[in-house]
């Protein structure tokens, strides 16, 4: 689904932030991928988005060459991987209910086709009751969990969480692993960028590890 | 890939939890109205607002200004040129009363004078009353005579004709086309027209660039609002509408305001020379601008003024989103731009 080869990445004259990866993200697939502070995780997860370019290398998504998709096909291409950023980016005039139906709401998409949905959604992240609340009042693990019901609403083919269970307990972020799992076992591919070493120890998954801006890959 | 066919609805859990079946069941909450995708207000669309209202103002205000200025110098010179003057200087021997009718005579004997009258005692003796006195003997003195011609505009008569014809039957005459003042005054109103239209301009150029920084700086506090819209996969189109139907209505309520405040002003000092009529300061005030009327035309360039507004509140909103996703794309993707 998602092929990397011999990517590399710098920022302005810089040295180089990562360096010859060259990997796959198959379908249904579900990997973490880790690593110390400062590796590149997060650039990573943005080549993946398509928000940045490499340096040099290739990269294949959904079969079609990242240099030569034009802008206006950008977002119609993104529309099939959901994204949960770490510092969420929820819109703070919104509520619960109005952030995670956004992505449905700006595919044109009627409420009354989405609702039941959303609410179903919304009970599962355990926030049933927060449907009508603005994120200025929410935790930041309800803010996390908002965050991470708008990346999966759509059912995305891929997935890319970037520290998805930063904020909230672990029996929580259980509960979200377990949520990630279960989306997987429909279909869609996982990534999930984490330091939680008792969260990657909950799953047999295959492990990206970043180290000075090398991957390596334990299936 | 091929396409999956499972079923729209979200992930449920795999295994039910516990601890929240022990709980009874809530009710369902309601949810709320969907808000709009741009807030509707804020700090900076509501100062954006009151800009475009100041400068919305300041434009009509200026167009009214210009508009008046060129009808009153066209009444000036219209009114000048309406009417033409004999006058007839005293001379030994001369019967002024004859010469008079004389004179008015062969004016009106020229194709294009409507009418012509004899400007008598009583009156020469109030035209001169603030040099003379009232009680000033017009027989005892040497003060020339006039006799107003009033001429058809559409068909002016041949001066230089009217001119020999008089110097014919009463070499005493002098005609007085006003030529020199209606010259003075053409000039005069072409120059003010165009400090008007210059002023005008400057006032637009000024309207123009307020209202593209306004819209441009209260666009930077909804700059997230762009980026989230563009991860979630909206179209450049789609967000442009959004934020462009949003600052259109802005714009307009802002240039609305300007506009009703810039007619009410002059309906004002319209009503003030309805009541001050006849007050030096009234009669200084009409005698420069005319009637404070803007009349329709006025009216309508402030309908003008308002719809430019508008449009370019959103044309400026719409090319700054598009901006703005263009360097999401392309500047901010690109990490050689980046260091």
């Amino acid at each position: 689904m998602i092929r990397f080869e011999n990517v590399g990445l710098r920022y302005g004259m810089g040295p180089e932030i990562l360096r010859d990866l060259t990997f796959d993200i198959p379908k249904r697939s579900f990997q973490f991928l880790t690593g110390p502070s400062g590796a590149g995780k997060t650039t990573l997860l943005r080549l993946l988005f398509m928000s940045l370019q490499p340096t040099r290398g290739l990269i294949n998504v959904f079969n079609r060459d990242i240099a030569t998709i034009p802008r206006d096909e950008l977002p119609l291409l993104r529309r099939r991987i959901g994204i949960v950023f770490q510092d969420f980016r929820l819109l703070d005039h919104l509520t619960t209910f109005e952030n995670v139906a956004l992505p449905l709401r700006v595919r044109g998409k009627e409420e009354s086709s989405y609702r039941r949905d959303v609410l179903e959604l919304l009970n599962w992240v355990g926030l049933g009751d927060r449907i009508n609340v603005l994120p200025a009042v929410l935790s930041g693990g309800e803010k996390q969990r908002v965050a991470i019901a708008r990346a999966i609403i759509d059912q995305p083919q891929l997935l890319l969480a970037d520290e998805p269970t930063g904020n909230v307990d672990p029996p929580m972020a259980l509960r979200l692993l377990r949520l990630f799992m279960e989306l997987n076992r429909l279909g869609t591919a996982v990534v999930i960028a984490t330091h939680d070493l008792s969260l990657m120890e909950q799953v047999d998954a295959r492990r990206m590890i970043l180290s000075e801006g090398r991957l390596d890959i334990y299936d | 890939m091929t396409e999956r066919t499972r079923k729209p609805a979200p992930a449920r859990p795999a295994r039910p939890d516990p601890e929240r079946e022990k709980q009874p069941p809530k009710p369902q909450l309601q949810v709320r109205p969907m808000a709009p995708i741009v807030p509707p207000a804020n700090v900076s669309a509501n100062a954006l607002s009151v800009v475009i209202a100041i400068m919305a103002f300041l434009a009509c205000l200026t167009l009214g200004a210009v508009s008046m200025v060129s009808d009153s110098a066209s009444s000036w010179q219209s009114q000048i040129s309406r009417e033409i003057t004999i006058q007839i200087k005293p001379e030994d021997g001369l019967d002024m009363q004859a010469a008079l009718e004389r004179a008015r005579d062969t004016a009106l004997s020229i194709t294009g004078a409507s009418s012509a009258s004899i400007v008598g005692d009583t009156e020469t003796a109030r035209l001169l009353e603030p040099w003379l006195g009232q009680n000033a003997d017009l027989d005892e003195l040497p003060v020339p005579r006039l006799v107003i011609v009033t001429i058809d505009e559409n068909n002016p008569p041949d001066f230089a004709a009217m001119r020999a014809r008089l110097a014919e039957t009463v070499p005493e005459a002098f005609l007085d086309d006003h030529r020199t003042w209606v010259d003075r005054l053409v000039a005069m109103a072409r120059t003010t027209v165009i400090i008007g239209i210059f002023v005008l301009s400057l006032v637009f150029t000024a309207t123009v660039l307020t209202v593209i920084f306004a819209t441009r700086g209260a666009l930077t506090g909804n700059r997230h609002i762009v980026e989230v819209l563009h991860f979630v996969g909206a179209e450049a189109p789609f967000v442009a509408r959004q934020f462009q139907n949003h600052f259109l209505l802005i714009g307009i309520k802002g240039a609305v305001a300007g506009g009703i405040a810039a007619a009410l002003t002059f309906a004002a000092a319209n009503v003030w020379t309805g009541f001050a009529a006849a007050t030096p300061e009234s009669d200084q005030a009409m005698a420069l601008f005319g009637a404070f009327r803007i009349g329709f035309r006025g009216y309508l360039g402030i309908l003008a003024i308002i719809a430019v507004i508008g449009l370019l509140t959103a044309l400026t909103t719409r090319l700054t989103v598009i901006r703005t996703i263009r360097e999401i794309d392309v500047v901010r993707s690109d990490p050689s731009r980046m260091e």
